[in-house]
């Protein structure tokens, strides 16, 4: 009995030695997570030598794992910042930025708000605190709750970069871990408003979005990102160490190749058109 | 002859077990010593690097600071701003809140389950209420976090008409809930340990047994119990998966309870995974760690000097 136990034990043994001949990293973006889940597993089912490991954190945890040199690919819902940049260069590691799909950052309200519309004015307002009440926006004499996401998140930063043009957001936004968690919240909280990306939302509904008065409000969705008309989008990244090659690169380019493509689709990603995923290919 | 060897040999097993539980005990010793170097030597910069205190020294971390010309100076803990805000006082102040709430609403509750389970209910009754009570303690504190984020924090919000659903009260009251078992769990070892001829003497007296368990019993337990206080506020002020859960972890500055709170540990936990390594950030956050040590460590001091003072006077032999 005990050598069989033993042999078995041996075998298995062998058996992950030799599966994990090649083992891929991938760390970073909590938006990108789900996506990168996805495709690791049906890459894996037709690569069976190539074990893929992946884990969220946020855009910031895997940036600094790649800096770190902790991670083989970093997804990054936004682009490192400068000063990131010069400290991977301090540390040698050379950052590879690949788009590989795109977001749109919706604005979650809840399903009894009577507000349909916001403009970037209103959202900076609402965000930095200088609008407190929804009735400033035509909606209810009421307090405007915010919740967000914390300051490890891409959202996080993107927002802040695109609609605060780098204003702090108000003290009194309530920071959450995950987009799932801030839709959650708004979906129970009357007066809430919450952000994340729009392959998130269940339960709450998207606000029209417009740039300027002038600009007709759009609702986010698929088409509306992938054609620019929704204004708050954004591409999604993999960051290597350098440009990538041998497994790394067959992983990326078949993540940019239709059949990537369209696994991104069926869970709620909006895919890169494909003359520009043809252009993102690794040659 | 034999037995000489014997005993010889006896002696030598019992002097290396002795040295191995003598190392069990000061492994500990050891531990705190070398988390509390760690923590903080990496906090260090905050008091030598000037580059660090550019962005923040202890004067920074503890006044009113005008970040940005024509605005008022305030207190805001906004370490990702392009102006690096890193005051500490809105986050102490939610710390001090959420403990408050926990404790204000775990002392009564442990201590009054313990006094009624060891002086007035049935042992059947006893048998009951203590192990449920212990097994509160074995929620995990993520679960009881999940369970005030999503109940809790409604119910509260629907009965007392607030504006914000995550507060330091919700925060409060689950992390009471996660200090309870503490609290009652040694307070009701206390209790039952006051010895029984005191009660006898008290009842033959003519003392009811309210009396007895109220101004006897409970007077000559308070040392244990309140040995059971400062364990249950070391775990509320280090508890972090509830209040990074059910806190809402906005860092405000008020003194009212049902504002946001953003506490000190879930402030670690939040951050601490993105930071840049020798950032500033970096460092402050770690400060913020050698802080909660050094809390813990002056509450769990300060109560066992009063604590042995009252044991020392409940005893007689001042």
């Amino acid at each position: 009995m005990k050598r069989v136990v033993f042999a078995l034990l041996l075998s298995l043994l062998v058996v992950a030695m030799v599966n994990a001949e090649t083992t891929i990293t991938i760390k970073g973006s909590d938006t990108l997570v789900r996506l990168g889940q996805r495709w690791a597993e049906e890459y894996m089912k037709s690569h069976p030598e190539v074990v893929i490991q992946v884990s969220g954190g946020g855009s910031g945890t895997g940036i600094a794992a790649l800096i770190n040199g902790t991670t083989d690919i970093c997804e990054a819902s936004r682009d490192m910042k400068e000063k990131e940049y010069k400290t991977a260069e301090a540390k040698g590691i050379k950052p590879y930025r690949i788009s590989v799909a795109l977001d749109g950052i919706a604005i979650f309200l809840n399903d009894s708000n009577p507000v349909h519309e916001l403009s970037f004015a209103q959202l900076k307002g609402i965000y930095t605190g200088s609008i407190t009440n929804w009735k400033e926006v035509g909606g209810n004499d009421a307090r405007i709750i915010l919740y967000g996401r914390e300051n490890n998140s891409g959202t996080y930063a993107f927002l802040k970069e695109h609609v605060l043009d780098d204003e702090d957001y108000s003290d009194y936004t309530q920071t959450l871990p995950g987009t799932a968690a801030v839709v959650n919240a708004v979906s129970k909280d009357v007066n809430g408003i919450g952000y994340g990306g729009i392959a998130w939302a269940k339960g709450v509904k998207y606000a029209k979005v417009r740039r300027t008065d002038k600009d007709t409000a759009v609702l986010p969705s698929i088409e509306t990102v992938s054609n620019g008309t929704y204004p708050i989008s954004r591409d999604l990244y993999w960051f290597f160490n350098g440009q990538p090659t041998g497994a790394l690169k067959n992983l990326v380019n078949w993540a940019l190749s239709p059949s990537g493509q369209k696994i991104a689709e069926e869970i709620d990603y909006i895919p890169l058109p494909r003359e520009l995923a043809d252009k993102n290919m690794v040659k | 002859m034999e037995q000489y060897t014997f005993k010889k040999k006896s002696r030598l097993v019992e002097f290396v077990g002795e040295k191995i539980i003598a190392i069990c005990a000061f492994s500990a010793i050891i531990s705190v010593l070398l988390i509390f170097i760690f923590v903080f030597k990496e906090s260090i910069p905050i008091f030598t690097s000037p580059e660090v205190q550019q962005e923040a020294s202890v004067g920074k971390m503890t006044f009113k600071q005008t970040y940005y010309e024509g605005r008022d100076p305030k207190w805001s803990w906004q370490p990702n701003s392009d102006v690096p805000k890193y005051s500490l006082l809105p986050l102490l102040v939610g710390t001090i809140k959420v403990t408050l709430v926990a404790m204000l609403l775990a002392i009564p509750l442990g201590v009054g389950a313990a006094l009624y389970t060891s002086e007035f209910a049935s042992r059947k009754t006893r048998e009951v209420i203590k192990p449920v009570i212990e097994l509160l303690a074995g929620i995990p504190s993520v679960v009881l976090g999940f369970f005030a984020l999503i109940v809790l924090a409604s119910v509260i919000q629907n009965v007392l008409g607030l504006t914000f659903r995550l507060n330091a009260l919700n925060a409060g009251v689950a992390l009471g809930l996660a200090v309870v078992p503490i609290i009652f769990t040694i307070s009701e070892d206390a209790l039952t340990s006051v010895p029984g001829s005191l009660r006898e003497a008290s009842l033959a007296l003519g003392a009811s047994p309210w009396q007895v368990s109220f101004t006897m019993v409970l007077p000559a337990a308070v040392p244990g119990i309140g040995a059971g206080i400062v364990l249950g506020f070391g775990r509320a002020i280090g508890e972090t998966m509830i209040v990074l859960m059910a806190s809402g972890n906005a860092a405000i500055l008020s003194a009212s309870l049902t504002d946001s709170v953003r506490t000190f540990s879930a402030t670690i936990a939040a951050e601490l995974a993105e930071v840049v390594f020798g950032s500033a950030h970096y460092n402050v956050l770690f400060f913020i760690g050698s802080l909660l040590f050094v809390f813990t460590f002056i509450i769990n001091l300060g109560g066992e000097v009063v604590l042995n003072r009252l044991k020392a006077r409940i005893q007689g032999n001042q």
